[in-house]
């Protein structure tokens, strides 16, 4: 399962890597232009950006949900263009902002899709689904049968997470999945979302427009505008920097703490 | 109305032929009709071809249409085998636009997950696409059972049977009573298979559509 037979013998330390990458739209405009980015095994990468800053484009590429028009990706070290596009995707999680979830399968039936998929056995199929339930804090005896229309926002995202934790992939790709929730249960889900990634160590690609959210669970942040990299930044290289685009997502936080009177 | 009542055995011979005549037209157009309906869906450009052809075979007089069919080789041999292909066509309309409607409709985030969770394009097509869509499916087909049934009645213009003749014979002879013995049992048809259907179609709709 997984990455089978693909895994290379010496590991490398790169999960993804972008390399000059371009995405021009049919019309001719640019979301994307030499973008070259590499993802480390285990971390947790925030693509931070403003909204057409390309940041989603980028994303989406990795699992070739979207092809570019020029450069090269590679996952685990091998071409994009050299996996089977099906393959690629049952190793890749993916939670989107409006989760997808099927809304004719229960909580239960969505979880358990891409094992499924994956012809693991019956027995290992439920064992991982309550386990996985269970990470995201919904007790398999109350939530199983219950139908997306049945679910709260909040409920929803996390049944999407588990989805996307389900066949234990090794990377997590992550498109704002908490930036329609209220800012409590976004809060509580950040918090919990973080002691997960402790514990799981997967390679993480997140979208975020959010700043504080990209300082609170990332480990490096790359700051995207307009279809570039502007510059990758571990937490503390952000605060320090003297990046105009830097500064002025500092001086929003800052701002932000003024009006609490901090 | 004296008529049905002293005529039993014609009135059931000529139902049972017009639920052969609807039948079988339907179960053609259902088969051809929601594959081109998915196909449509793949292929978009095919799209004003197809619906185009299916809008124009609508607006033929149903009349004009057997009686176009007429003089074709095999079809225009038996009058039932004609009735049938002109019905299944009118049928085909609501059918392939419904299932592309339907397909077309399902929500964004569903199929892109769908997509990024590795389904094949058949797994999503059996196992996200048509399970969404079928309600809207159902409703064409719904749709297109309601018609044939009324347009069979002209079925027996041409020889082919069904309650038609009951309406035809009843015109000429100027009786009322003969026209109703064609009217009521078409008409109840209609309503049964619309009620049948319908059933179906909210029964779909309660899966947390």
């Amino acid at each position: 399962m997984g990455l089978g037979s693909y895994r290379m013998t010496e590991a490398s330390t790169i999960a993804i890597e972008f390399r000059d990458v371009q995405y021009k739209l049919a019309a001719g405009r640019l979301l994307l232009e030499r973008f070259s980015l590499q993802v480390n095994r285990g971390e947790t990468l925030m693509l931070l950006g403003r909204s057409g800053s390309g940041k989603t484009t980028c994303l989406k590429m990795i699992n070739r949900l979207i092809e570019p028009t020029g450069g090269e990706i590679y996952v685990e070290s091998k071409a994009l263009s050299a996996w089977d596009v099906i393959r690629l995707r049952r190793s890749i999680g993916y939670a989107i902002q409006d989760v997808g979830l099927f809304p004719h399968y229960t909580v239960r039936e969505n979880v358990a899709l891409v094992p499924k998929l994956e012809k693991w056995e019956r027995s290992r199929v439920d064992t991982r689904t309550e386990e996985v339930l269970a990470l995201v804090g919904l007790p398999l005896s109350e939530f199983a049968q219950r139908y997306p229309n049945e679910l709260s926002g909040g409920q929803r995202q996390r049944v999407g997470l588990a989805r996307a934790l389900a066949a234990e992939p090794p990377i997590l790709l992550m498109d704002e999945p908490f930036g329609a929730l209220d800012p409590i249960t976004r809060n509580e889900v950040q918090m919990e979302f973080q002691k997960l990634q402790q514990r799981l160590k997967k390679t993480v690609v997140f979208v975020t427009h959010d700043v504080g959210e990209a300082l609170l669970l990332g480990d490096r942040i790359a700051v995207m505008d307009s279809g570039q990299l502007r510059g990758v930044y571990t937490k503390e290289g952000f605060l320090q920097s003297a990046d105009e685009l830097v500064r002025s997502y500092m001086d929003v936080v800052r701002a932000g703490k003024e009006l609490l009177g901090s | 109305m004296n008529f049905i009542l002293t005529h039993p055995r014609e009135v059931a011979t000529l139902t049972a032929e017009h639920l052969w005549l609807v039948g079988t037209a339907m179960l053609i157009a259902v088969l051809a009709g929601v594959p081109m309906g998915i196909l449509l869906t793949r292929r978009p450009k095919l799209k004003a071809v197809v619906l185009g052809s299916t809008n124009v075979i609508q607006t033929i007089p149903s009349l004009a249409l057997f009686g176009l069919l007429l003089p074709l080789p095999w079809l225009g041999a038996r009058a039932d085998r004609l009735a049938i292909v002109a019905l299944a066509l009118y049928a085909l309309l609501p059918i392939v636009r419904n299932t592309y409607v339907g397909i077309t409709g399902v929500s964004a985030p569903v199929r892109e997950a769908a997509l990024a969770m590795g389904l094949t394009p058949q797994q999503l097509l059996v196992m996200v696409e048509l399970p969404l869509a079928s309600p809207v499916i159902l409703a064409g087909i719904r749709t297109a059972a309601v018609i044939t049934i009324g347009v069979a009645t002209i079925a027996a213009a041409i020889g082919a049977g069904g309650l038609g003749e009951f309406i035809f014979r009843g015109i000429a002879m100027v009786d009322n009573g003969v026209i109703l013995a064609g009217a009521l049992p078409a008409a109840a048809m209609a309503l049964a298979a619309d009620f049948l259907l319908g059933t179906l179609e909210k029964w779909l709709m309660r899966r947390g559509h």
